[in-house]
């Protein structure tokens, strides 16, 4: 997808471009947006540059640095926390050999914190692109990362 | 005692396809917009009025009043927001809403909409809540198909049309004005109220702006009458709530119960209390930004007169329980973080108070805090709660706040002795 098809397909007034840097970031290999696409961005909707950049940076679905082709989201709040969310997090520490904000070696997860993912009754919870989960126990967790790493090759 | 739990707005819940508007046609859904299409506009905000329905995303304040504003305000086009941007942590009862039963959103917005006679409305659905954007958009299709929504609806000649508008991964985003320039394409940053959106709100146009469940609350009021309604609940507090149930508890969840019911109830009669025979350390009421109270505060009930004269709010509707092994100040810490990480930077009280926060909370967790670091704590929370530009900063301390009044002894203890001694 290029910046014009992501703005063709949701529009160019100020109002739809969340939604279109949203879509065509998802659309990246690596999930972000350069400075070229925001350049591009501003241009294509007459936006100043500027304001493009502080929106891109402002939330934190988008990011402005490159990302692994599934963003693993953990939830960091407290109806997880007391169930033990921190120890999610060193398990998936271990399983992606990668730390909290880092992307695995092979570019295809990258570990984030998020906060509350509204799933808070199956606590602890995270979310994988789309895709929520709850209730995680370390089975669990073992089952949902083989079938990322599968799916990759689709 | 009555019954404790109460299915109206849950009512369809597990019993219909939330991707069928049949089935929501067959257990009588869209019946109350053909009512509503018979009435005055007025008579439909009078039936609000009458009901008592007071907002459900926190503020409390009454719909009935904030639809007649916007109706009276100069101004058009007029907009109708459905604020589906729940973060809050320990809330998800607006997830559950548009999942299980998203024509009633629809519903309570499009009967809005007749009696303020505004052509366009958002639903403002938070980016992380994927599957709620797909089911609400496949429901407005189905909407608009049967002639509920869009076009001269039921043939009535009246117009109106909803639009999902997705958030992008941020908090503050739920507070009224941070989200109208969201819409509007800017980073989300709260303004200062006055004026409120209802006279100035998206492009400087009146705008309703209410919560999922206060929505999903209005067709049950169009149905039972205003006074009808109004015989659930107590006398400050009308209806059912919508409470999330989450944290050390057997059985978390969603629940649907009469106001009145006590925050002890929905714990032990609904949640089946704590896990492994352990007793309750504390509960958050409301999210991050509401108190935290100890057991024995417990039998307060849900009731807005009595949650304000107790001093306490009840926010959206979390009641998020901790045991015995769960530690005050870690806690404290992990909900300013929160906020330190979702303040949107504009005002220096909420910016640099939850920086400062922080730094205190940590000297009480290391042991190295004085009792001078605790006169500055309290003028540092009256500061933000004072201060702060919108809600976010101003509800921040909360938690700390209710805290330090419940549980001083966990502060006190770990004043540094060294310190204590040499004043
Ligand atoms: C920081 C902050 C976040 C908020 N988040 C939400 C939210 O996610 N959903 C919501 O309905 N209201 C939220 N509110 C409250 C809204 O500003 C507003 O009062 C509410 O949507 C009005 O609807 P109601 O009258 O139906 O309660 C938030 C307020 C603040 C200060
Ligand atoms: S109180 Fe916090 S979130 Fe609200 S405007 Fe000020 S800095 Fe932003
Ligand atoms: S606190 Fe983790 S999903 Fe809500």
């Amino acid at each position: 997808m290029q910046v014009k098809d992501a703005l063709d397909k949701y529009g160019r007034s100020p109002d739809k471009l969340i939604g279109a840097m949203l879509a065509y970031q998802n659309s990246t290999p690596c999930n972000y947006l350069t400075e070229d696409d925001i350049r591009e961005f501003a241009k294509e909707t007459g936006l100043p540059e500027s304001r493009v950049h502080s929106v891109a940076s402002f939330y934190s679905l988008l990011s402005t640095k490159p990302r692994g082709k599934y963003i693993v989201q953990v939830c960091y709040d407290v109806p997880c926390y007391v169930n033990d969310s921190l120890n999610l997090v060193k398990e998936l520490e271990r399983m992606l050999k990668a730390k909290m904000g880092e992307t695995t070696e092979d570019g295809l997860f990258t570990l984030e914190y998020s906060s509350c993912l509204g799933c808070c009754d199956k606590a602890p919870a995270m979310q994988i692109g789309e895709n929520l989960y709850g209730s995680l126990t370390k089975e669990k967790l073992s089952d949902i990362l083989t079938e990322y790493r599968r799916k990759r090759h689709e | 005692m009555s019954e404790l739990i109460y299915r109206l707005l849950t009512k369809n819940f597990n019993q219909i396809d939330p991707g069928s508007i049949d089935d929501y046609v067959t257990r009588g859904g869209y019946l109350s917009l053909k009512k509503a299409l018979k009435m005055k506009d007025m008579e439909i905000i009078d039936e609000i009025k009458a009901s008592g329905l007071k907002g459900r995303g926190g503020a409390a304040f009454p719909t009935g009043l904030k639809m007649e504003a916007v109706k009276m305000a100069e101004g058009s086009p007029k907009y109708i927001i459905c604020n589906a941007d729940e973060g809050e942590p320990g809330n998800f009862k607006d997830r559950y809403l548009m999942e299980n039963d998203p024509h009633q959103v629809i519903e309570g917005m499009v009967i809005c909409a007749i009696a303020t006679g505004i052509r366009f409305g958002y639903i403002f659905i938070r980016g992380e809540y994927v599957k709620s954007q797909k089911i609400m958009e496949t429901a407005l299709e189905q909407a608009r198909g049967k002639g509920f929504l869009g076009e001269n609806i039921l043939n009535t000649g009246f117009n109106f049309d909803i639009d999902i508008y997705t958030g992008a991964g941020s908090y503050v985003c739920g507070e009224e004005f941070a989200l109208l320039v969201t819409i509007e394409g800017k980073s989300g940053r709260a303004t200062y109220k006055p004026p409120f959106p209802t006279t100035m709100g998206l492009y400087d146009k009146p705008t309703q702006i209410n919560n999922v469940e206060t929505f999903c609350t209005i067709p049950h009021i169009i149905e039972l009458g205003g006074t009808g309604f109004g015989k659930i609940g107590t006398a400050s507090s009308k209806g059912t709530k919508l409470v999330c149930l989450s944290g050390n508890v057997k059985r978390p969840g969603l629940y649907e119960v009469p106001f009145g019911t006590t925050v002890r109830q929905v714990i032990y009669d609904l949640g089946g209390g704590v896990p492994n025979n352990r007793t309750i350390k504390m509960v958050q009421l409301g999210g991050a930004s509401g108190p935290i109270l100890p057991d024995e505060m417990l039998d307060v009930a849900i009731d807005f007169d009595e949650m304000r004269k107790n001093d306490l709010t009840f926010g959206s509707g979390a009641i998020i329980v901790m045991d015995e092994r769960i530690d005050v100040l870690d806690i404290l810490k992990r909900i300013v973080q929160f906020f330190h990480h979702e303040s949107c930077g504009k005002c220096t009280p909420c910016r640099e108070g939850l920086t400062q926060l922080l730094i205190l909370i940590d000297r009480f967790i290391e042991g190295t805090a004085s009792m001078q670091d605790l006169s500055l704590m309290n003028i540092l929370m009256d500061t933000m709660t004072n201060s702060s530009i919108c809600g976010l900063g101003q509800a921040a301390p909360t938690a700390v706040r209710k805290a330090l009044e419940y549980f001083p002894e966990e502060f006190t203890s770990r004043i540094s002795n060294h310190v204590a001694a040499a004043m």
